[in-house]
């Protein structure tokens, strides 16, 4: 038997905002009809987050939906919780025409916090990162300098950053040449 | 910079984030089909000055393809629609007549008296 071990095992780096790598994180695609009702009512029953409006994000307890595209949403959890969720996810939906699957291993999850968070964000990502326009809850995909990432403002100063696992050192990489001391932004 | 509005995210996407998937509407050549009909779906492209339909994906973002309505002369952008149709929806076809009143889609299709200048 292995142990799970997530991208980069949880490194940081600090400068005028911080970026760390989140560890293990859950994470369960799903994809289908998001306006059935049954679809909505299960996921509410399984994750207690309501089916996220357009670009949003819900959440309950350490659980979150994210709106991904029309036909998909992220389901963010436990890592350990994963596989149960699938399971339940699975029967649930049983009949639907319907993909759930965990890719919790297929990816790396950062989150970039202080006050310079959405400076560092928006030197990488062709993104209006102003309050007005990209609030808490916001999820956006996009990309982060040369690669796909989403990003959700997670809290109030903190972005939290998925990106495809095969490229989480570029990631961590470009977001800690961003964050360093003395290429403050100051525009946010 | 291309800044198109992606109809299935709801955001302006600017043109890193999409890739290019060429002339919009084609009609796809089949069992039975000619040689000449292979040859023209295949090879044979529009090349406007003016008013052009494009296919683009949202690559860096929702994924999704869609149709864009735009001038390869000005880079004016005259809508963006969903792709899961087979010609330009009339709300487009009025955006475009409301900025170009000479310009008919019959001139865009090769119908029509000549070329879309």
């Amino acid at each position: 038997m292995y142990s799970a071990v997530s991208a980069l095992n949880g490194v940081s780096n600090v400068g005028f905002a911080t970026v760390t790598e989140m560890g293990l994180c859950g994470m369960i695609t799903l994809r289908g009809d998001l306006a059935d009702a049954k679809l909505a009512k299960v996921i509410t029953s399984a994750t207690g987050a309501d089916v996220p409006a357009q670009r949003r994000v819900t959440t309950s307890g350490d659980h979150a939906v994210a709106w991904m595209s029309p036909d998909e949403l992220l389901i963010m959890l436990p890592h350990d919780a994963a596989d149960a969720m699938v399971a339940t996810l699975t029967e649930g939906l049983s009949g639907q025409h319907v993909l759930v699957v965990n890719v919790s291993d297929a990816r790396g999850v950062f989150t970039l916090s202080g006050d310079g968070a959405r400076d560092v964000a928006a030197k990488l990502a062709p993104v209006d990162f102003a309050t007005d326009a990209f609030d808490i809850n916001d999820i956006r995909r996009s990309r982060l300098a040369q690669v796909p990432a989403a990003f959700w403002m997670s809290a109030p100063d903190t972005i939290t950053i998925v990106a495809f696992r095969s490229v989480a050192q570029y990631v961590f990489d470009v977001l800690s040449k961003a964050v360093a001391q003395g290429s403050e932004v100051g525009f946010h | 910079m291309l800044i198109l509005n992606c109809p299935y995210c709801g955001v302006s996407a600017d043109e890193t984030e999409l890739t290019a998937g060429g002339e919009a509407h084609l009609t796809l050549a089949t069992v039975g089909d000619d040689d000449a009909a292979f040859e023209a779906y295949l090879f044979m492209r529009k090349n406007p000055r003016g008013v052009h339909f494009e296919r683009w994906r949202h690559a860096n973002g929702c994924g999704k393809w869609f149709h864009a309505a735009r001038c390869t002369m000005t880079l004016e952008v005259f809508g963006t629609y969903s792709a899961q149709t087979s010609e330009p929806p009339q709300e487009i076809i009025d955006s475009i007549k409301a900025r170009r009143p000479d310009w008919a889609l019959s001139d865009w299709m090769g119908t029509g008296k000549g070329d879309a200048v």
